[in-house]
C-alpha cells in the first residue's frame, strides 16, 4: 500500500510541476495575473508530493518490503537501520528521487524566501525550476520508477547494499553533494530569468549571490565527505582518484567558485554581466552533465552501478534541450546586456578575470580528461587513458598562479591600482612566506630535490595566502579610533575564512603526498614494529560477528616515547549476503599526522599477517580546509545586505 | 567582420562548444563499455617480453601464459580494481583456472603494495609500466579481463568488474562452448 501511495504522489507531483512550469509563463505572456500567482502555491505543493514519495520509499526500505524491486535489490533484513535509510538513495532509482527531492526543496526555499523579489521575476524563476522538475519526474516515472513491484512472487529476503556503501560516510555524502549540485539550478533559473527580462544589475547579483553561496557550501562539504569516505573505506590511504564521477562533482565546484567571484564583480562594479550569466548556466549544465555521466554508464567508474542506454539517451536529450535552449537564449540576449567599462591591468576586476580564466581553463581540462576515452575512440586515436598523471600536472600548472593571486586579490582596489603600492603592501608577508617555505625544507628530511621543491612551493603559497588575508583583515579593522573587529563586514569575514581554508587544504595536499611514510610489513600477534619513533604493537586477533557480516579484527597499541598514544582495531569483514570482503582501516587522527593501520592477508603456514602501516602527514588539514571553506561560504551568505528589503 | 558580428560570434561560441560535446557524448551512448569488442578476439596472446612485477630480473613472455586462463588488467590507481579484487581472491582459492595479472601503467611500488596488501590471486604478474602490452591488447582502462582458451587464443574481453555473475553467465559458457568446438574440430 505504501509504495502505491508513493507512486501516486510522484504522478501528482508531475502534474503540479507541469502547472508550475506552464501556467505562470502563459500568464506573463497574456497578462493574466491569476495564472502568474499560481507559481508559488504550485512550488509548495510539488515539494509536498515529492517529499511524500520520498518518505514512502524510505518507509519501504525501513519496513523491508521486498516486493518492491528496488528494496529487494539493495537491502536485506539484516542491514542495520541507518544503512537502510542510506540504501534509499544507494540505488539508481533512489538517487534520482533524491535528486528531484532536493530540487523541489530548493524551489520551496526560493518560494518562501523571495519576498523581496518583484512578483514577475519570482514567477519566472519558479516556473523555470518547475520545468526542470518536470523533466526529471518524467524520467523517474517512465524509466526508473523506484516503486516498481516484483509480483506475485517476491523474495523473502533481499540481496544486499553494496558493502562499500555500508558506511556512515555514504549516508551523508550523496545528500550533501546533491544539495550542492542541484542548488546551482537556482542560480541557473535566475540567469535565464535575467536574460529573458534583459535585466542584469547589482540588485540581480545580490539576489543570486546567497543562493550560489549556499549551493557552493553544500557542494564543498559533499566533495569533502566523499573524499574522506574514500580515504578510510577503500583502505589504502588515497583520498582522490580523478575518477569520472569525482570529476563530475568537481567541475561544477570549479565553475561555481568562478561564479561566486564573478558575481561579486557584477554586484560591485556592474562588469562581466554576460560572463556571469554564462557561468551560472554552465554551473548547472555541469551538474546535469555529471548526472548523465553517472547514470548513463558511458564511462566505467567505481560509482557507475547503473548501465542502461535508454536512461542515458533520455538524460542526454534532456541535457541537450535545457542547456541548448539556454545557450541559444544567451547568444540572442547576452549582447544586449554586455557593457564594457574600463578597468586597469592591476585592479580587482582584472584579478577576478584571472581567477575566472584559470578556473574555467581548469574545468575545461578536467572535462577533456574525463571525456578523453570517448573522444579518443571517436577519432580512432587508439585507446589511451590519461589517468591521474595528466590531471596532477594540469592542476599543478593552473593552481599555482591562481593560489598566488588569491593572496593579493583582497588587497587590490577596484578600477585601478598600482604595482608599487601593491608591492609595498605585500613585501613583508612575501618575505615571511618565503622564510617559512625555506624552513619547511629542513623538516623534509632526505628526499629528492624535486619533491623538496614541491613542498617548499606548497608551503610558500599557503603561508602567503594566510598571511595576506590576516594582514588585510587587520587593516580593514583598523581605523582612526583604533582596532575594532566589528568594522569588518560579515561577508568579508566569510571570504577571509574561505581563503584561509583553501590554503589549509593546500598544506594537506602537499604535505600528505610528500611527508607520509608507508610500510607493508609482516607481523604476527605479539610482535612489535618500530617506525619514525612510533612503536606499533600487534597484540591479538579477535573474531566477532555482526548482524550482516563476520569480522577479523586486529588489536594494535601504538606508543610514542613509551606512552600509548592510540589503540587501533583494523578489520577485515566478510559480508554474509554477497560474500564480499571489505577492509576497515584503523585510524588515529590528530592535527599533524594520522596513524593508519589496515589488515592484509594472513600469510600461508604462519601466524604472520601482511599489515599496512602508514604515518600520514597533515591529512586532517584536507578536511579541515574543506570545512573552513564551507564555513566561509555560510558566513558570507548570512551578510545582512542579502536580507534587506528591496532597494 | 564588423565588431558587432564578431561579438555575435563570441556569444555563439558556448553553444557551438556544447553541441560538439553532445555529439561526443552521444557517440559514447548505447555502447555498453563493459562489452567493447577488441580487435584481438580470436587471436593468440600477442608476443611480449616484460618484467615480472615482483622480480625485475625475471622476464615474462607470452609462453608463460597457459590457457585456459584469465588475464586481468589492474592498477593501484583504479578504484574498481579494489572492488573486484576480493572476488579474484575467492576465485583463485577454488582452483578453477589460473588468473594472470597485467599491472598496467603503474609504479612498481604501488603495484606491489596493491597485491601485498590485498593478497595475490595471480599466477604471475606482468609489469607493463609503459602500457605497451596494454595498447597491443587494446586496453581501454582498468579493470579489464581477457578470457584465454586452452590454445592460448583470446576469446573474450570484459571491461569492468568481474564477479560471480560475469563468471557463471559469460566466461564459463564461453569456455565450455569453445572447448566443445575445438573438440569437434579435431
Amino acid at each position: 500500500m505504501i509504495p502505491e501511495i508513493g507512486n501516486l504522489a510522484l504522478n501528482f507531483a508531475l502534474a503540479v510541476a507541469l502547472i508550475q512550469f506552464v501556467l505562470p509563463l502563459v500568464g506573463l505572456a497574456t497578462h493574466r495575473w491569476r495564472l502568474v500567482v499560481l507559481a508559488k502555491p504550485m512550488a509548495i505543493t510539488c515539494f509536498g508530493f515529492v517529499a511524500l514519495a520520498f518518505g514512502c520509499l524510505a518507509w519501504s526500505f525501513y519496513s523491508n518490503d521486498f516486493s518492491v524491486a528496488n528494496v529487494a535489490q539493495n537491502s536485506n533484513r539484516f542491514l542495520p537501520t541507518p544503512y537502510r535509510l542510506g540504501a534509499t538513495w544507494g540505488s539508481h532509482e533512489g538517487s534520482l528521487l533524491l535528486w528531484v527531492f532536493t530540487l523541489t526543496a530548493w524551489t520551496f526555499a526560493v518560494a518562501m524566501l523571495s519576498k523581496s523579489l518583484p512578483a514577475m521575476t519570482r514567477a519566472r524563476v519558479l516556473s523555470i525550476l518547475g520545468g526542470i522538475a518536470v523533466g526529471f519526474l518524467i524520467f523517474i516515472l517512465f524509466t526508473s520508477n523506484p516503486f516498481d513491484r516484483i509480483l506475485p512472487i517476491y523474495p523473502v529476503d533481499g540481496s544486499d547494499l553494496n558493502p562499500l556503501l555500508q558506511d556512515p560516510g555514504m549516508v551523508f555524502h550523496p545528500p550533501l553533494l546533491y544539495m550542492g549540485y542541484v542548488g546551482f539550478s537556482v542560480a541557473f533559473a535566475f540567469a535565464i530569468t535575467a536574460l529573458l527580462e534583459g535585466r542584469i544589475d547589482a540588485l540581480w547579483a545580490r539576489w543570486v549571490r546567497p543562493w550560489t553561496l549556499a549551493a557552493w557550501m553544500f557542494l564543498t562539504l559533499g566533495i569533502g565527505a566523499g573524499s574522506w569516505w574514500a580515504y578510510y573505506e577503500l583502505g589504502w590511504g588515497g583520498w582522490w582518484f580523478w575518477d569520472p564521477v569525482e570529476n563530475a562533482s568537481f567541475m561544477p565546484w570549479l565553475i561555481g567558485t568562478a561564479l561566486l567571484h564573478s558575481l561579486a564583480a557584477t554586484e560591485k562594479r556592474g562588469v562581466f554581466k554576460a560572463w556571469t550569466t554564462l557561468l551560472a548556466i554552465s554551473a548547472f549544465s555541469f551538474s546535469l552533465l555529471g548526472t548523465f555521466l553517472v547514470r548513463s554508464g558511458v564511462l566505467t567508474s567505481v560509482h557507475a552501478f547503473a548501465n542502461d542506454p535508454v536512461r542515458g539517451t533520455y538524460i542526454l536529450i534532456f541535457l541537450g534541450v535545457v542547456v541548448g535552449a539556454s545557450l541559444v537564449l544567451f547568444a540572442m540576449r547576452a549582447t544586449t546586456v554586455s557593457v564594457t567599462s574600463w578597468f586597469g591591468a592591476v585592479s580587482k576586476e582584472a584579478f577576478f578575470l584571472w581567477n575566472n580564466l584559470l578556473l574555467a581553463v581548469a574545468t575545461f581540462m578536467v572535462l577533456i580528461g574525463t571525456l578523453q576515452p570517448i573522444i579518443a575512440e571517436l577519432l580512432n586515436l587508439g585507446q589511451v587513458s590519461v589517468g591521474p598523471p595528466y590531471f596532477n600536472l594540469i592542476f599543478n600548472i593552473l593552481m599555482t598562479p591562481l593560489i598566488f593571486l588569491v593572496a593579493l586579490g583582497p588587497v587590490v582596489r577596484w578600477r585601478e591600482y598600482d604595482l608599487a603600492s601593491l608591492l609595498s603592501h605585500s613585501k613583508l608577508a612575501l618575505a615571511a612566506a618565503l622564510l617559512i617555505a625555506v624552513a619547511s625544507t629542513f623538516f623534509s628530511g632526505d628526499m629528492p630535490l624535486i619533491d623538496n621543491a614541491q613542498v617548499a612551493l606548497g608551503v610558500f603559497l599557503a603561508a602567503w595566502v594566510i598571511l595576506m588575508q590576516l594582514k588585510n583583515w587587520y587593516q580593514q579593522a583598523s581605523g582612526p579610533s583604533g582596532f575594532n573587529a566589528k568594522r569588518v563586514k560579515t561577508s568579508y569575514y566569510g571570504m577571509i575564512i574561505a581563503h584561509i581554508g583553501l590554503a589549509v587544504t593546500v598544506v594537506g595536499v602537499v604535505l600528505s603526498s610528500h611527508w607520509s611514510v608507508e610500510k607493508v610489513i609482516r607481523l604476527a600477534p605479539g610482535q612489535v614494529y618500530e617506525i619514525n619513533g612510533y612503536t606499533f604493537s600487534f597484540n591479538a586477533i579477535n573474531n566477532y560477528s555482526a548482524s550482516n557480516y563476520d569480522a577479523i579484527q586486529g588489536q594494535f597499541k601504538i606508543a610514542q616515547d613509551g606512552e600509548v598514544v592510540a589503540e587501533l582495531t583494523p578489520e577485515k569483514r566478510r559480508y554474509h549476503a554477497s560474500g564480499q570482503w571489505m577492509t576497515e582501516a584503523g585510524i588515529d587522527s590528530n592535527f599533524t599526522r594520522d596513524l593508519y593501520v589496515s589488515m592484509g592477508e594472513q600469510l600461508e603456514n604462519s601466524d604472520d599477517w601482511a599489515i599496512r602501516v602508514y604515518i600520514k602527514a597533515f591529512v586532517f588539514w584536507l578536511w579541515l580546509g574543506c570545512i573552513m571553506m564551507a564555513t566561509g561560504g555560510l558566513i558570507a551568505m548570512l551578510d545582512k545586505r542579502y536580507r534587506k528589503v528591496r532597494v | 567582420m564588423t565588431p558587432a558580428q564578431r561579438k555575435q560570434l563570441i556569444f555563439l561560441s558556448p553553444l557551438i562548444l556544447f553541441l560538439a560535446m553532445v555529439v561526443i557524448l552521444s557517440s559514447g551512448l548505447g555502447k555498453d563499455p563493459t562489452e567493447l569488442d577488441s580487435k584481438m578476439i580470436g587471436k593468440p596472446v600477442p608476443e611480449f617480453a616484460l618484467e615480472s612485477l615482483q622480480d625485475a630480473s625475471l622476464k615474462l613472455t607470452e609462453a608463460d601464459i597457459q590457457g585456459p586462463a584469465m588475464l586481468n588488467v589492474f592498477a593501484s590507481w583504479c578504484p574498481s580494481c579494489y572492488v573486484e579484487h576480493p572476488y579474484f581472491m575467492d576465485f583463485q582459492s577454488r582452483d578453477i583456472i589460473p588468473i594472470y595479472g597485467l599491472n598496467y601503467r603503474d609504479e612498481r611500488d604501488d603495484g606491489l603494495k596493491f597485491v601485498n596488501k590485498l593478497g595475490n590471486p595471480y599466477q604471475a604478474i606482468i609489469f607493463d609500466y609503459n602500457g605497451r602490452l596494454g595498447i597491443e591488447l587494446g586496453v581501454y582502462g582498468a579493470p579489464e579481463t581477457f578470457l584465454i582458451d586452452e590454445n592460448n587464443r583470446i576469446i573474450y574481453r570484459h571491461v569492468g568488474v568481474v564477479n560471480e555473475k560475469v563468471w557463471t553467465e559469460i566466461f564459463q559458457p564461453l569456455l565450455m562452448a569453445d572447448s566443445t568446438a575445438n573438440g569437434a574440430g579435431q
